[in-house]
C-alpha cells in the first residue's frame, strides 16, 4: 500500500526528516512512537501534503502512485486521511455540509455519483453512532468552540464518514478521557479491515492496547531508529528512548 | 477653492443650471435647489485633498463626455423590449434560489432612475404610497421631508443631486401598514453612449409602519461610461421599521456615487444591508444615520467582494443624539485581483446620548497581494457614559483552515469559496429572506469561480 523510501524533507532550510524508510501493507496498523520533535507530525504533514514542507530527496508512493505528485486533495481522494495532531476551527463552515462536499468531491474523482441527501444523512447517522458522535456537533461550525476531546472525536467521524485506505492518527488520543479513548478505538477497530491501513502516532501505549498494532516503531531524530512487535510499545513505556538512541549510537 | 478639480463638467453642469433654474416652479424647491448648487460651485468635485476623499480619487471617472440629459419620460418600443428581457433574465437568476420557497415580492422597475409602471407589479396603494419623484412635490410628506434630511454642506454630490436630480422614486408606508411581502425594486442602467444620471429619492416609512426592500442592478450590455449620482432619503417615524438591502452589481463603465441618509423616531428600527459585488468600475456609498430620538436602533451591515481594478468606498456616519441608542455596525471586504476598497465608518455620540450602546467592526481579507484596502474607525463621544467598541482586521486567507478542507478532498478552489462564504456569514447571515440570502451566497460563489486565479 504505502512505500516510503528515503525520505529527507524540511522547513526552511531545516532537515527534519533525515533518511526515513517505512512500508505499510494493507490490512496492517503500525504505531509510530517517539520522543518529541522527532518529526512525527511532520512526517503526517508531508503525507498529506502541506505546503510549507519541501521534500529534498526520497520517494512516497500509495499502491504505486507517486504520492508527492499529487496537491493535498488528490491525495485525500486516493485515500489518505490524516486526523489533525490539532484540528483547526472554521468558523462559518458548517461541519456537515463542508463533509458532504469532501465526500461528494472524492466520489467525483473516483467517478461515481454523488449521493443523495438522503444517503448521505443515512450514513452520516450510522457513522454518528460508530463513534458516538454527538448530533448537535454535527451541524455546528467546523470545530468551533469545540472541546479538545470533541475536536478528535470529530476527526474520527470524518474518518468514519470517508472511509480512507490509509489512515494516519496524528496523537488523536491525547485530549480524550478514558471512555472516549475506548468508543474511539472501538470506531477505528470496527473500521479495520483487510483492504485499509492505519498508521497511529502515539506517546501512550495505552491507546496500543485498544488498537493492536502490527509493527510498533520508533522515530527518532527524522529517522525510523526502531521497528518491532507490540511489545516494544510495553518497553518503551517502561524505559524511555534514551536507551535506543544509545543502541544506534553505538 | 484650492481643493477644486475644474473639469470640462463642472462648467457644463453650471450652464445645466442657469436653465434648470429658470424652468422650475415652485418657489420653495427653486431655492433649494440654488443654495445646492451654489455649494456645489464653490467646492466644485471633491479631490484627494478633501480628507473624505483622501483614497478615492473621483477624477477619472468624471473626464468622459457624459451626456447630462439622457432621462426621458418615455421608453421607446426598442428600449422597452430590451428592459423587459432583462428583467425576465435577471428575475429568472434571482428567483432560481427562490423556487418553491416563498411568496416572492412585489416589483418596482425603474429604468435609469425613472419608473416603469409598465414593467412593474406594484402593491395596493393604500398599503405602500409609490410615485415618481416629480409627481410628489405636493405631498405633505415630501414637503416636510424633501431636502431636510441629506446633508448638502461639504458634500459636493449631494449638493449637486439636489439642485440638478431628474427623476426617482417617492415611498410612503402609510401608518401602522406592513406590506405581506418585501418589495423589490429593480434599477435598470440602459446607456447609448455616455451618461451621467442623478436619481433622487424619498422613503417616508410611517409611525408603526414596516418596509423591507430589495434594490438589485440590471444593466446593459454595454461598455458606454455611465455615472451615477444617486440620493436617498429616508424617514423613519415612531416605531416603524424598516430593512433596507441593497445589491450592487454591475458592469464595466458604471460609476456609483449614492447617498442614503435617514433619520429616526423613537422606538424606530433602520437596518441597512449593503453588499456590493465586481463589476462597477467604481462604487462610493456614503451611509449616514440620525439617531433623533431616544431609544432607538439602527443596524448596519455591509459586504463589499470587489475585483479586477475595481475600487470600492463605504463611508457610514452614525449620529447618536439622544440616550439609549443602539447602533450596530459590521462591513466585511474580500479582496480580489488589483482591487481597493476604502471603509471609513464615523460614530458621533452626543453629549446627551448617555447609555447609547454603538459598535463597529470592519474586517477584510486580501486575496492578492496587489489588492489594497483602507479601513478606519472614527469615534468622537461627547457623553461619558456610553458602550462603544470598534476593531478593524486586515488580513489574509487561513493557510491552515485551507489545507484542512484539502485534506479532505475538497479542491483549493472550492475551498476557497467555502471559506469566502464563510467569512461573509457573521453579514449574509444577518439577511431576514432566506431567498435573497441564497441568492447572495450564489453571487458569491459565481463570483469566486470568475476569478479562479484569486
Ligand atoms: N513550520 C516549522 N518551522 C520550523 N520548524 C518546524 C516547523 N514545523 C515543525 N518544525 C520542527 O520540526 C521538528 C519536528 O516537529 P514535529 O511536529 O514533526 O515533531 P513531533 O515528532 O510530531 O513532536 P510531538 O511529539 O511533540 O508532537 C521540531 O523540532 C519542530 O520544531
Ligand atoms: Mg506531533
Amino acid at each position: 500500500m504505502l512505500s516510503i523510501k528515503n525520505l529527507h524533507a524540511g522547513v526552511e532550510e531545516k532537515e527534519i526528516l533525515k533518511g526515513l524508510n517505512l512500508e505499510v501493507k494493507a490490512g496492517e496498523v503500525h504505531a509510530i512512537m517517539g520522543p518529541n520533535g522527532a518529526g512525527k507530525s511532520s512526517l503526517a504533514s508531508v503525507l498529506s501534503g502541506r505546503q510549507n514542507y519541501e521534500v529534498t530527496e526520497g520517494s512516497i508512493s500509495l499502491d504505486g502512485k507517486d504520492l508527492l505528485d499529487m496537491s493535498p486533495e488528490d491525495r485525500a481522494r486516493e485515500g489518505v486521511f490524516l486526523a489533525f495532531q490539532y484540528p483547526i476551527e472554521i468558523p462559518g463552515v458548517s461541519n456537515i455540509n463542508f463533509l458532504k462536499t469532501a465526500m461528494n468531491e472524492i466520489r467525483k474523482y473516483k467517478g461515481l455519483e454523488a449521493m443523495t441527501a438522503k444517503e448521505f444523512l443515512a450514513l452520516s447517522k450510522e457513522k454518528q453512532k460508530l463513534v458516538e458522535f454527538d448530533a448537535k456537533l454535527v451541524n455546528r461550525s467546523l470545530n468551533e468552540g469545540f472541546s479538545g476531546g470533541e475536536k478528535k472525536r470529530n476527526e474520527i467521524f470524518q474518518l468514519a464518514m470517508l472511509e480512507p485506505k490509509l489512515s494516519i492518527l496524528d496523537e488523536t488520543d491525547s485530549g480524550l478521557d478514558i471512555d472516549a479513548l475506548r468508543i474511539v478505538s472501538r470506531g477505528v477497530n470496527k473500521l479495520r479491515s483487510k483492504d485499509n491501513a492505519f498508521i497511529i502516532i502515539t506517546h501512550y501505549q495505552r491507546l496500543l492496547d485498544y488498537i493492536v498494532p502490527d509493527f510498533v516503531h520508533v522515530l527518532s531524530d527524522g529517522k525510523i531508529v526502531k521497528t518491532g512487535g507490540k511489545e516494544l510499545a510495553l518497553e518503551l513505556e517502561e524505559r524511555g528512548y534514551d536507551w535506543i538512541k544509545e543502541e544506534t549510537v553505538s | 477653492m484650492t481643493n477644486q478639480i475644474e473639469t470640462p463638467l463642472y462648467e457644463r453642469f453650471a450652464a445645466k443650471f442657469e436653465i434648470a433654474s429658470l424652468q422650475s416652479g415652485n418657489e420653495h424647491l427653486r431655492a433649494l435647489r440654488q443654495e445646492a448648487f451654489d455649494i456645489f460651485r464653490s467646492t466644485g468635485f471633491p479631490s484627494v485633498k478633501n480628507e473624505e476623499w483622501r483614497f478615492t480619487n473621483t477624477l477619472p471617472y468624471l473626464k468622459e463626455a457624459y451626456d447630462l440629459e439622457v432621462v426621458t419620460s418615455e421608453l421607446s418600443k426598442e428600449a422597452f423590449d430590451q428592459t423587459a428581457k432583462l428583467i425576465a433574465a435577471h428575475l429568472d437568476e434571482v428567483q432560481h434560489s427562490i423556487k418553491g420557497e416563498q411568496k416572492g415580492a412585489y416589483r418596482l422597475v425603474t429604468v435609469n432612475g425613472r419608473i416603469n409602471n409598465d414593467l412593474s407589479v406594484l402593491p395596493d396603494a393604500k398599503d405602500l404610497k409609490i410615485l415618481s419623484f416629480l409627481d410628489a412635490e405636493h405631498e405633505p410628506a415630501f414637503e416636510q421631508h424633501f431636502g431636510a434630511i441629506a446633508t448638502v454642506k461639504d458634500n459636493a454630490f449631494t449638493a449637486l443631486n439636489t439642485a440638478l436630480y431628474t427623476d426617482g422614486l417617492y415611498l410612503e408606508a402609510p401608518k401602522n401598514k406592513a406590506l405581506d411581502r418585501p418589495l423589490h425594486i429593480v434599477n435598470v442602467i440602459l446607456a447609448d453612449s455616455a451618461v451621467f444620471l442623478q436619481p433622487r429619492h424619498l422613503i417616508v416609512v410611517a409611525a408603526g409602519a414596516s418596509l423591507e426592500i430589495i434594490e438589485t442592478v440590471i444593466t446593459d450590455k454595454t461598455t458606454n461610461p455611465v455615472f451615477v449620482n444617486g440620493v436617498t432619503e429616508i424617514a423613519v417615524a415612531e416605531n416603524a421599521h424598516f430593512h433596507h438591502y441593497d445589491i450592487q452589481t454591475g458592469r464595466e463603465g458604471i460609476r456609483l456615487v449614492h447617498r442614503t441618509e435617514a433619520t429616526q423616531a423613537a422606538g424606530s428600527n433602520y437596518s441597512n444591508y449593503t453588499f456590493t459585488l465586481p463589476g462597477a468600475d467604481f462604487v462610493r456609498n456614503n451611509l449616514s444615520l440620525h439617531l433623533n430620538a431616544a431609544g432607538l436602533e439602527s443596524h448596519l451591515y455591509g459586504l463589499y467582494l470587489t475585483a479586477g481594478s475595481q475600487l470600492v468606498d463605504n463611508h457610514t456616519e452614525v449620529h447618536h443624539k439622544f440616550p439609549h441608542g443602539e447602533s450596530n455596525q459590521l462591513y466585511k471586504g474580500v479582496l480580489l485581483d488589483k482591487s481597493k476598497a476604502v471603509f471609513n465608518g464615523k460614530i458621533y455620540v452626543y453629549q446627551d446620548a448617555q447609555k447609547t450602546n454603538a459598535f463597529q467592526q470592519s474586517n477584510n481579507i486580501l486575496f492578492s497581494e496587489k489588492a489594497t484596502v483602507n479601513a478606519k474607525p472614527q469615534l468622537e463621544i461627547f457623553a461619558d457614559d456610553v458602550k462603544c467598541s470598534h476593531g478593524t482586521t486586515i488580513g489574509q486567507i487561513n493557510k491552515e483552515a485551507l489545507f484542512y478542507l484539502q485534506s479532505r478532498g475538497i479542491s483549493a478552489q472550492s475551498a476557497k469559496k467555502m471559506m469566502v462564504n464563510a467569512f461573509a456569514f457573521d453579514v449574509t447571515e444577518k439577511v431576514k429572506i432566506p431567498a435573497l440570502r441564497t441568492y447572495l451566497e450564489q453571487l458569491i460563489a459565481a463570483e469566486m469561480s470568475k476569478h479562479e486565479e484569486a
